[in-house]
């Protein structure tokens, strides 16, 4: 594949490898958070961990929006859909088999009777409503700051055609808020129990929101940010480039994605964006409890398309399975292993928390690419 | 197919193959039924079993020493025609080749199908003519079967059933459980192209992309193989699930770890832009003329000629081999020279497809 095939060259992340190898000070360990489902699901996917010197080590980050839907929120779409047959509910496909109460998931409803349907596109739900006039359409709509300006564009056309029967039960959330919570977390900022070094920057969300907002992080809490692609060489580039800043003693935002970042980011998304959405004061996410002013909630003037209000829909908030360790994986503070759950009741057919419910939560890709290294090879032939 | 010419010629409208539907009529057993097997089913599919007009068929005994194999497999597939095949073809082919990777000759099939009241005769007649088309290049006649109707909204047009009869010569043992450590595991071509040919047709993605279905027969293929090399330990076709799956099962029943190369795995250009753009993996998505043959690692070389010698083995590669790992775990050297696991499948990456 052209243009694709360049960013996955063996031949350069062997010659990337052993660049980082060199730099890396062999006296000193390394601990960077991937803050993106993406980068995670790179690492796993080409197995990235087997080309990184020992002391250099990931630590998989909340940026999985799948992942940090907390389970009151699908269970509002899935109440919505059962009680209401006239209700065709849309949303994209990995936020069909998320687990939410009473061992539901949107396609388990659907199985159940409710009409929910797969799109793969904000634009696709609002065809969807053109074409069933009869039907109230929902769009369930999920998502950090990538997909965010397509949702504001379908409200924005549907006010501009006074489409009555299409709504949006919006769940966008913003990554400078998590990331500030995991900054802020007390074993981050104040026990130091967790050595953090650096972060991954995410790769589509900074096309929209640009380099700027990260400065920040690099300025007042001292962590250096590069910024980079979901290719699997963007990544071992943006480790190498880290671990010079760590070496330099320099904390600053790089951008490693210049073929896709600019610092300022997209301002006509981000135009769109603040006409038809407005902060949220909070909003739970699973695995970070509540993060003020983390989300985005649709304005007044299109309430109308906001189907928390047409439909009065209310929220309540469901606690994850006790023994559950996302929340202290996603600040690094421990790994999937550690957690009593992992791979015994909790798997990616029956995720109890997080981390295990789409392939880019850290559980899950350790579930699927990487628990053999767990596992010894047990030679022989089982009976 | 009972009833079949039972109506007497010349005294009955001929079916309208043109503008007719199907009606809960060509399901209740009277005469309508009766004439849409026989100027349909029994004219299409025409054999000396089947036009015996019975309620089964009798068949000849195997040879002495060979057994009797037997597989069955629902089809589904929406859409009902894709580029590369149909529901009809792909009824055959899915059925021939479970029986011609157990190392069988396919000999006979049944066929079942439940029609949805309202759907197109013409589009019937298509999918039956394309099924006898497939059923005639195989050799392997469909000698009886039976025709449902239900309501309309209570199926998809058409579901197709086929059972197919094969037979196994005698001392010949392939399956799931005969993969050794040291085995070569080889793959007949490039996967994922069934898939992806149907996710392309499928409406809501309408994308530009020649990627047509696989969908074949592979008991020729096989019978080369099996000649070449007789010690093929296991054949499997990865349909649903794709190799991975596929792989997996063999893992899990053979008790044995395999470790792939992923550089070595043959994927069309356009299925991998395609798998890229919907973020599929090729490894998981369905294949309907493909199989996955694991045999000795000294007899590999022989087999994969074999195989690149017929038409629907040009592709094949040799792509891993077989570890002795009790966990069965199935893991690949990444083309950026890391290594992760290729899981089973969790939950499903496209529903419907065959």
């Amino acid at each position: 594949m052209k243009y694709v095939d360049e960013f996955r060259d063996g031949a350069l992340a062997a010659k990337l490898a052993a660049a980082i190898a060199r730099e890396a000070d062999t006296g000193r360990g390394y601990a960077f958070m991937e803050f993106c489902g993406g980068h995670t699901h790179a690492i796993s996917r080409y197995g990235i961990t087997d080309l990184l010197p020992a002391n250099v080590r990931m630590i998989h980050g909340p940026g999985c929006p799948v992942c940090v839907l907390p389970i009151g929120r699908i269970d509002m779409a899935i109440r919505l859909a059962l009680a209401r047959p006239d209700v065709t509910l849309c949303s994209y496909g990995d936020c069909l088999r998320v687990p939410a109460s009473d061992g539901l998931s949107l396609l388990k409803a659907k199985a159940r009777g409710a009409n929910v349907r797969m799109v793969y596109s904000a634009a696709d739900a609002l065809a969807l409503a053109q074409k069933l006039p009869e039907r109230e359409v929902v769009f369930f709509a999920i998502g950090f700051e990538t997909t965010t300006p397509p949702t504001a564009l379908v409200l924005r056309q549907a006010q501009a055609l006074g489409l009555a029967n299409f709504s949006v039960l919006c769940n966008h959330v913003l990554t400078p808020s998590a990331i500030l919570t995991i900054l802020e977390s007390p074993e981050v900022r104040e026990l130091g129990t967790v050595p953090l070094d650096g972060f991954i920057g995410p790769a589509h969300v900074s096309t929209i929101i640009g380099s700027r907002p990260y400065a920040f992080f690099a300025e007042e809490y001292r962590k250096p940010v590069v910024i980079a692609g979901f290719e699997p060489l963007d990544v071992m580039q943006a480790i190498r480039m880290l671990i010079r800043q760590v070496n330099e003693g320099r904390a600053e935002v790089e951008n490693e994605f210049t073929r896709a970042v600019t610092e300022e980011g997209n301002l006509k998304a981000q135009a769109l964006v603040s006409e038809v959405f407005e902060l949220r004061r909070r909003f739970e996410w699973r695995g970070l409890r509540e993060v003020p002013y983390s989300a985005l909630k649709i304005r007044a003037p299109f309430a109308k398309w906001d189907a928390e209000a047409k439909f009065g829909l209310e929220f309540v908030s469901v606690p994850d399975h006790r023994a559950c360790e996302c929340g202290a994986i996603l600040r690094g503070v421990k790994t999937p292993t550690d957690c009593k759950l992992f791979g015994t009741v909790c798997t990616p057919e029956n995720p109890m928390g997080s981390c295990m419910v789409s392939s880019e939560g850290a559980c899950a890709a350790h579930y699927n690419y990487g628990r053999f290294r767990d596992i010894p090879v047990v030679a022989g032939t089982a009976p | 197919m009972s009833f079949a010419g039972t109506i007497r010629k010349g005294y009955v409208r001929p079916l309208d193959l043109k503008h007719g539907r199907v009606d809960l009529g060509h399901g209740a057993g009277g005469r309508a039924m009766a004439q849409l097997i026989a100027e349909l089913f029994a004219a299409a599919f025409a054999n000396e079993h089947l036009d015996r007009g019975d309620d089964a068929a009798v068949l000849p005994a195997p040879a002495p020493g060979e057994r009797l194999v037997v597989a069955t497999d629902a089809h589904v597939v929406s859409p009902l025609f894709f580029p590369g095949g149909d529901i009809g073809c792909l009824s055959v082919h899915g059925t021939v080749n479970d029986l011609a990777v157990m190392g069988a000759r396919p000999l006979y099939l049944a066929a079942s199908f439940i029609l949805e009241e309202g759907f197109s005769l013409a589009e019937l007649a298509r999918i039956v003519s394309s099924m006898a088309h497939a059923s005639r290049d195989a050799g392997v006649p469909v000698v009886t079967g039976d025709t449902k109707v239900v309501e309309q909204g209570k199926g998809d047009g058409v579901f197709i059933t086929t059972t197919g009869i094969g037979a196994l010569p005698a001392g010949r043992d392939i399956g799931g459980a005969n993969a050794r450590p040291g085995d070569a595991i080889l793959v007949s071509g490039t996967l994922g192209d069934h898939g992806m040919a149907i996710m392309a047709q499928r409406e809501s993605l309408a994308f530009d992309a020649e990627i047509t279905s696989d969908t074949a027969a592979l008991h020729g293929l096989v019978a080369a193989m099996l000649e070449a090399v007789p010690t093929i330990r296991v054949l499997r076709d990865p349909t649903r699930g794709g190799l991975a799956t596929t792989l997996n099962e063999i893992a899990s029943q053979s008790g044995v770890g395999m470790e792939l190369d992923e550089a070595a795995i043959p994927v069309l250009p356009q299925v991998a832009a395609a798998c890229e753009l919907l973020g599929l993996d090729p490894l998981y998505v369905a294949n309907e003329g493909k199989l996955i043959a694991i045999c000795p690692a000294e007899d590999a070389e022989r087999l994969l000629a074999a195989m690149r010698a017929h038409p629907l083995g040009e592709r094949a590669a040799r792509i891993g081999t077989v570890t002795a790992d009790a966990n069965g775990f199935v893991q690949i050297r990444t083309t950026f020279g890391g290594r992760r696991m290729v899981d089973w499948l969790s939950g499903e990456q496209l529903p419907r497809i065959c």
